[in-house]
C-alpha cells in the first residue's frame, strides 16, 4: 500500500517537474501553431484537417511548408519528400539521445521518438545529461508540448484572425528558450567554437539551400570539425607528459 | 469531409517525420558506441542549437538574405547576456520577450 503510493508521489512529481520544464515551449508554440492554423485555414484546410497533421506530424517547420505547398497544388510525394528532408534533422537529435536509454524497452523508446522536437530535445537532453531526469519527466514535456501545439493549430483555423498572435513579444519566446538552452550547452571552449561554426555555416548556407537542410549539413559539419579539434588539443596535452617522462631516465 | 488524398499525405508527412526520430533511438539505444561516436554526440547539441539560431537572428525575407539590424538579433543581446548571468530559462524568456516586444512598437 504505502509503495504504491510512494510510486504514485513519484509518478506525479515526475509529471510536475516535466510541466515546469515545458512550459517556455508552450509559450513559443502558441503563436506559431495560431499562425500556422490561421495559413490553413486561408488554405482551405478545416480545423480538424490541420489539427489531425499536427497529430501525425507534430513538426512546425515542415507542417507550414506543407501547407503552403498544399494550397499552391503540390502532388503529395513532392510534400511527403519535402517533409523528408526538412525532418530530417531530427536524426541527429534521436542519435544524441540514445547515449541516455541503456536499459529502457525499444517499445517505450518507439513511443518516447514521437515526441523530438527541436524544442522537447533542447530542453530533456542537457536534463538527461545532468541525470536528474527521467523517461515519465521526458515524456509530460512530449505530451504537454504535443496537446498545445494541436490545439493552437486547430484554434488558429477556428479564428485565428480575431486572436493576436504576435502581440507581449511571443513571437520571441521560443529564441529566448533556444538561447538560453545554448549557453546551458557550453561547457568548454570547444563548445563556443562548435556552436560558431555551426551558426556561420549555417547561416551562410541557409542563403543558397532551400528549406532547413542546412541545419543538418552545418551542425554535422561543425560537429566534426569541433571533435577532431578536441581530439587534436587532447593528443597534445597528453603527449607532453609522455615526452617528459621519456626524458627522465 | 476528410478526402482520402488528404489523409495520404498527412500520413507519408507522419511516417517520413517519425522513422529519423525512431532509428537511431530504436537501434543505437542498447549498444556501447565508440568512443569517438559519443565525442561527436556530444557536441551536436551545440552544433544544432547554434545551426537553428544563427539563421534567426541574422537571415531574413524571400529570397533569403543577410540583414545585420534585425529586432531578432538587437533583442539577442539582452538576452544572452540574462541567460549567461541568471542561468535561468524563465528570465531569459522574459527578457527576450519584453525587448522584443518594446522593439516591434
Amino acid at each position: 500500500m504505502t509503495t504504491i503510493k510512494t510510486a504514485h508521489n513519484e509518478y506525479s512529481s515526475a509529471i510536475r517537474q516535466g510541466v515546469a520544464a515545458a512550459w517556455p515551449i508552450c509559450l513559443g508554440y502558441i503563436p506559431i501553431g495560431l499562425a500556422l492554423g490561421l495559413l490553413a485555414q486561408k488554405a482551405g484546410l478545416s480545423s480538424v484537417e490541420i489539427g489531425l497533421m499536427s497529430l501525425f506530424v507534430f513538426a512546425g517547420s515542415a507542417q507550414f511548408i506543407a501547407v503552403s505547398m498544399l494550397s499552391t497544388g503540390a502532388g503529395p510525394l513532392a510534400i511527403i519528400m519535402t517533409t523528408f528532408i526538412v525532418n530530417l534533422r531530427h536524426l541527429l537529435m534521436s542519435s544524441s539521445l540514445s547515449l541516455f536509454f541503456r536499459n529502457t524497452g525499444r517499445a517505450m523508446l518507439s513511443f518516447y521518438a514521437y515526441g523530438i522536437t527541436d524544442e522537447s530535445f533542447a530542453v530533456n537532453q542537457p536534463r538527461f545529461k545532468e541525470g536528474n531526469w527521467g523517461l515519465p519527466q521526458a515524456m509530460t514535456v512530449h505530451q504537454v508540448s504535443n496537446l498545445v501545439w494541436i490545439l493552437s493549430t486547430v484554434a488558429g483555423a477556428y479564428g485565428g484572425q480575431f486572436i493576436p498572435a504576435h502581440s507581449f513579444g511571443m513571437d520571441y519566446a521560443l529564441i529566448a528558450m533556444f538561447i538560453c538552452l545554448l549557453i546551458f550547452q557550453i561547457k568548454g571552449v570547444i563548445y563556443i567554437i562548435t556552436a560558431l561554426i555551426a551558426g556561420i555555416a549555417a547561416a551562410v548556407m541557409s542563403l543558397y539551400l532551400p528549406g532547413n537542410i542546412h541545419v543538418v549539413i552545418a551542425a554535422i559539419l561543425a560537429a566534426t570539425i569541433g571533435s577532431q579539434l578536441r581530439d587534436h588539443i587532447e593528443r597534445r596535452t597528453a603527449a607532453k607528459p609522455s615526452l617528459q617522462e621519456t626524458n627522465t631516465p | 469531409m476528410i478526402s482520402g488524398k488528404y489523409m495520404l499525405i498527412i500520413t507519408g508527412m507522419g511516417v517520413v517525420t517519425y522513422l529519423p526520430r525512431w532509428l537511431p533511438l530504436a537501434f543505437l539505444s542498447r549498444r556501447s558506441l565508440p568512443r569517438r561516436l559519443v565525442q561527436w554526440l556530444d557536441l551536436i547539441p551545440a552544433a544544432i542549437l547554434g545551426a537553428l539560431l544563427t539563421p534567426e537572428l541574422i537571415i531574413t525575407g524571400s529570397p533569403r538574405h543577410i540583414e545585420w539590424l534585425k529586432p531578432e538579433l538587437i533583442a539577442a543581446i539582452p538576452t544572452f547576456i540574462t541567460a549567461a548571468i541568471t542561468r535561468s530559462l524563465g528570465w531569459t524568456v522574459v527578457v527576450g520577450m519584453v525587448t522584443f516586444g518594446l522593439l516591434q512598437k
